[in-house]
C-alpha cells in the first residue's frame, strides 16, 4: 500500500494534517496556530482541498519539527470533539491494539 | 560462533561516529529529509506509524549470548522493554528515538552487530538454517557460505544501489528451512556423484506483490566458484533489472519476463569472463572463513542420562521435549527451539528480561550461543541432553517453554498495521485471536504440524503466500478484509497457497480457520496425512464448499 504521502489528496470531509516529530518520531497534528501538538484536540481542522493544502504547505516551511506531514481523516462529533477518522490514525493516536510485551508496553492505552 | 576481528570493529565504530554527525545534522536543519532518508535507512532505522524503528541484521541467524544480553539491554534502555524477531533474521525496536539512536547502535557496534544493509536496495542479510552446524546430515556448516558473502557484499560499490533489495538464502541439509526457494537466489549446499561441495543455485523466487518460486539455473556449483557466480547473477541483474517501476524491479520479474532459460545464458556469459579473477576462492580464503568460527568442545555424553530418563516421567517436560527439541549430530546432545509464541502474545516477540533469561540459559548450557529461525523462534543449537530438565525448568519460568512449535499457535505474522507504515489491516491481533481459538495444546497437537502464516499487506512480510494457511490483509472500503490461501510452503517442496475464496471481515477470519481446520480433520486420510498433504491431495474446494457454507 502507498503511504498517505504518496496518495492523491482527496478531501471528503473534515481533515488534519499530522507527521511525526522530527526527534522521536511521536505523532503530532498542525495547528490552526502554526505549531505542532502530540494533543488531536488541538488540530486544525478543514473541510476543502485547498485548505488542506495550504495547511500542508504551511506544515512543511521547517523541516527541523515534524517528517512526514499528510492529510488525514478525522471525525468531528457533536460535542466538537475530534477523534481519528480510520483505523490508521486510531492507531497512530493510541498505539497497537494489543498490550505491548514488558512491563513499560504494558502501561500504554489500547486503542 | 564466527570471531570478528580488529577490522570490524573499527569500522563499525567509524560507521556509528558517521551515523551520530549525520543524526546530529539533521536535527540541526544541516541536512532536510528527503537528503536524511536515505542515510537512516543505510543503517537500519524506519520511520514507522508511532516512531523510528531500527532493524539489526542478525548474520545467518547466529547470537552469542553477549550480544542477546547487548540487545536486552537496548530494549531496556532505549526502547519500551523487548524486541521483535522477524522472518529474515533481523530483530527490531519499535519505539527508538532519533536523538538516542547513535548511543545504541554505539552499544550495539561494541558486541558486533548493526543495522547496515538491513534497507534500501542492496544485498540484505543472507540468511539461512537456524539449525546450521548441529543438524545430523549437514553436506557442510551453511554459515561458512553466508559469512563469505556477508564480507563480500557488506558496501560493495557495484551493489549498493541495485534497482531494488536482494535477499540469499542458504541451506545445507536435506529439509530447507531457510525457505530458499523463496528468495532472489536461494543457494543449496550438496555433493555431486564426484563427491565434490557444491551449490545450487536458484534465483527469481520471492514473495511480496507477484511471487514466484525460484527456478534453478544451475544443478551443482564448486564451492569456490560461489562469488564469481553471484557477481555474474548481480551483474546481470543490476544491468537489466527494471528501474522504472518499483513493483517490477526485483530480479524475480526479471527472471519471469525473459525466462529461467535465457536468464541463465546471461549469467553463464558473464562469468565465464570473471570466474578466473579474483573472486575465485582459494582453499586458503575459505580456511580463514572456516577457522574464524570457533565450534563447542563437545563431551562423549549418554544420549539417555539419568537426568534426562527421571525428567521424562514428568508429562509436561515430556510434552515439550517431544515438541521441542531435535536430535543433534553429536551424541548426548540436543537442538531446542525456544518457541516465541505463547498463546495470545504478538509472535516473535521477546521481552529484555526473557533475552537476558536465554542469554544466560546459552552461557549455562548451550556454549553461549543463539539462533534465530524465519519461523520466529529461538533455538538453543547444542544442548547436553543431561541439562535439557533444568533448562526446560528455567524456560518454563519465564514464560518459555510453550510446546506448540510447528503447531497451529505457532503463527508467522508481520507487524502489520499497529506498526508499519506500509501495511493495510492488523496482523499481530489475528493471529493472537486464532492462537487463543486452539489454546488447547493437546488437541493442537492432534491437528498436527500446520503453519498459518499471516502479512498485513501485499509486500508479504509475514510470507502468508507459503503458510499452509496464508492470512493477507487486504482494504476494502476503509475496513479491513483478508484473503485465505490454502497449501503454500516454504520448505524444499516450495510452493505457494491457492486462493480459498472471497475475502472476509477481520471479524470473520477465527471462524473461518476453525472452519478449514475441522473440515481437514474430517477429510485427512489418517493422523499421519499432514494439512498441506491433505490440500495437495484434495484441493481447495472441498475447504471452500464447507467454509463458506458456514460464513
Amino acid at each position: 500500500m502507498a503511504a498517505p504521502q504518496q496518495q492523491k489528496l482527496k478531501v471528503n470531509g473534515p481533515v488534519a494534517v499530522t507527521a511525526n516529530r522530527l526527534s522521536d518520531g511521536v505523532v503530532v497534528w498542525r495547528t490552526a496556530a502554526g505549531g505542532w501538538s502530540t494533543d488531536l484536540a488541538d488540530a486544525a481542522v478543514v473541510t476543502t482541498a485547498p485548505e488542506a493544502i495550504a495547511l500542508l504547505e504551511s506544515a512543511s516551511v521547517r523541516h527541523t519539527d515534524a517528517v512526514g506531514a499528510y492529510v488525514a481523516p478525522v471525525v468531528v462529533v457533536e460535542d466538537g470533539t475530534v477523534r481519528p477518522g480510520n483505523l490508521r490514525e486510531r492507531i497512530r493516536v493510541a498505539g497497537p491494539t494489543f498490550t505491548l510485551p514488558g512491563a513499560l508496553g504494558a502501561d500504554l492505552p489500547a486503542a | 560462533m564466527y570471531v570478528y576481528d580488529e577490522f570490524d570493529r573499527a569500522f563499525l565504530a567509524e560507521r556509528v561516529a558517521e551515523f551520530r554527525d549525520q543524526v546530529n545534522r539533521r536535527l540541526a536543519g544541516a541536512l532536510n529529509e528527503d537528503e536524511f532518508k536515505p542515510l537512516r535507512l543505510m543503517n537500519g532505522v524506519y520511520l514507522q506509524l508511532h516512531a523510528y524503528m531500527l532493524r539489526v541484521a542478525i548474520p545467518y541467524g547466529t547470537l552469542s549470548a553477549a550480544q542477546l544480553r547487548r540487545m536486552a539491554h537496548v530494549a531496556r534502555t532505549y526502547d519500551r522493554g523487548y524486541g521483535h524477531f522477524t522472518t529474515r533474521q533481523n530483530i527490531q525496536f519499535n519505539w527508538i528515538k532519533l536523538e538516542n539512536l547513535p548511543d545504541a547502535m554505539a552499544e550495539l557496534a561494541e558486541v558486533g552487530v548493526h543495522g547496515i544493509q538491513t534497507s534500501g536496495n542492496c544485498i540484505r542479510n543472507v540468511t539461512t538454517d537456524q539449525w546450521a552446524g548441529a543438524v545430523p546430515g549437514e553436506f557442510d556448516d551453511p554459515r561458512i557460505w553466508a559469512e563469505i558473502l556477508r564480507q563480500y557484499s557488506t558496501l560493495h560499490p557495484e551493489f549498493t544501489y541495485l534497482p531494488r533489495k536482494f535477499k540469499i538464502a542458504i541451506t545445507a541439509a536435506g529439509h530447507d528451512r531457510a525457505a530458499i526457494k523463496v528468495h532472489d537466489v536461494g543457494l543449496r549446499l550438496h555433493r555431486n556423484e564426484a563427491g565434490e561441495l557444491g551449490f545450487e543455485v536458484l534465483v527469481g523466487g520471492g514473495l511480496g506483490r507477484t511471487p514466484f518460486v525460484g527456478k534453478s539455473i544451475r544443478p551443482f556449483l564448486p564451492v569456490r566458484e560461489l562469488l564469481s557466480y553471484i557477481e555474474a547473477i548481480m551483474r546481470v541483474y543490476n544491468q537489466y533489472g527494471r528501474r522504472d517501476n518499483i513493483y517490477k524491479a526485483r530480479i524475480k520479474i526479471l527472471v519471469h519476463e525473459i525466462g529461467a532459460e535465457e536468464f541463465s545464458k546471461a549469467v553463464e556469459a558473464e562469468w565465464a569472463a570473471i570466474r578466473d579473477g579474483a573472486l575465485h576462492l582459494t582453499d586458503e580464503m575459505i580456511e580463514e572463513i572456516r577457522s574464524r568460527f570457533v565450534y563447542p568442545a563437545y563431551e562423549a555424553l549418554d544420549d539417555e542420562p539419568a537426568e534426562f530418563t527421571a525428567a521424562m516421567a514428568d508429562p509436561r517436560f515430556a510434552t515439550w521435549f517431544a515438541n521441542s527439541v531435535h536430535p543433534h549430530k553429536v551424541p548426548g546432545y540436543s537442538i531446542v527451539t525456544i518457541s516465541l509464541k505463547p498463546v495470545g502474545a504478538p509472535p516473535g516477540d521477546a521481552t529484555a528480561d526473557q533475552m537476558d533469561v536465554i542469554a544466560d540459559l546459552a552461557d549455562a548450557h548451550a556454549f553461549g550461543e543463539i539462533r534465530v529461525g524465519h519461523e520466529q523462534n529461538l533455538c538453543l543449537p547444542s544442548v547436553a541432553r543431561r541439562d535439557l530438565p533444568e533448562l526446560w525448568r528455567r524456560l518454563d519460568a519465564a514464560g518459555l517453554a510453550t510446546p506448540n512449535v510447528n503447531l497451529v499457535n505457532d503463527i508467522i505474522s508481520c507487524p502489520g498495521l499497529d506498526y508499519c507504515a506500509l501495511a493495510n489491516t492488523r496482523a499481530i491481533p489475528v493471529a493472537q485471536e486464532i492462537a487463543k481459538r486452539f489454546a488447547d495444546l493437546d488437541k493442537a497437537r492432534g491437528i498436527g504440524r500446520l503453519h498459518i502464516n499471516i502479512s498485513g499487506c501485499i509486500n508479504a512480510c509475514g510470507h502468508h503466500h507459503v503458510g499452509h494457511i496464508g492470512i493477507l490483509g487486504v482494504e476494502k472500503n476503509g475496513q479491513e478484509f483478508f484473503q485465505i490461501t490454502l497449501g503454500g510452503r516454504a520448505d524444499e517442496q516450495a510452493q505457494l497457497g491457492t486462493l480459498l475464496g472471497p475475502a472476509v471481515s477481520y471479524d470473520q477470519v477465527p471462524g473461518l480457520v476453525e472452519d478449514v481446520v475441522a473440515t481437514y480433520m474430517e477429510l485427512r486420510s489418517g493422523p499421519q496425512e499432514l494439512f498441506v498433504d491433505t490440500v495437495a491431495r484434495l484441493g481447495v474446494e472441498p475447504f471452500k464448499e464447507r467454509v463458506y457454507a458456514a460464513h
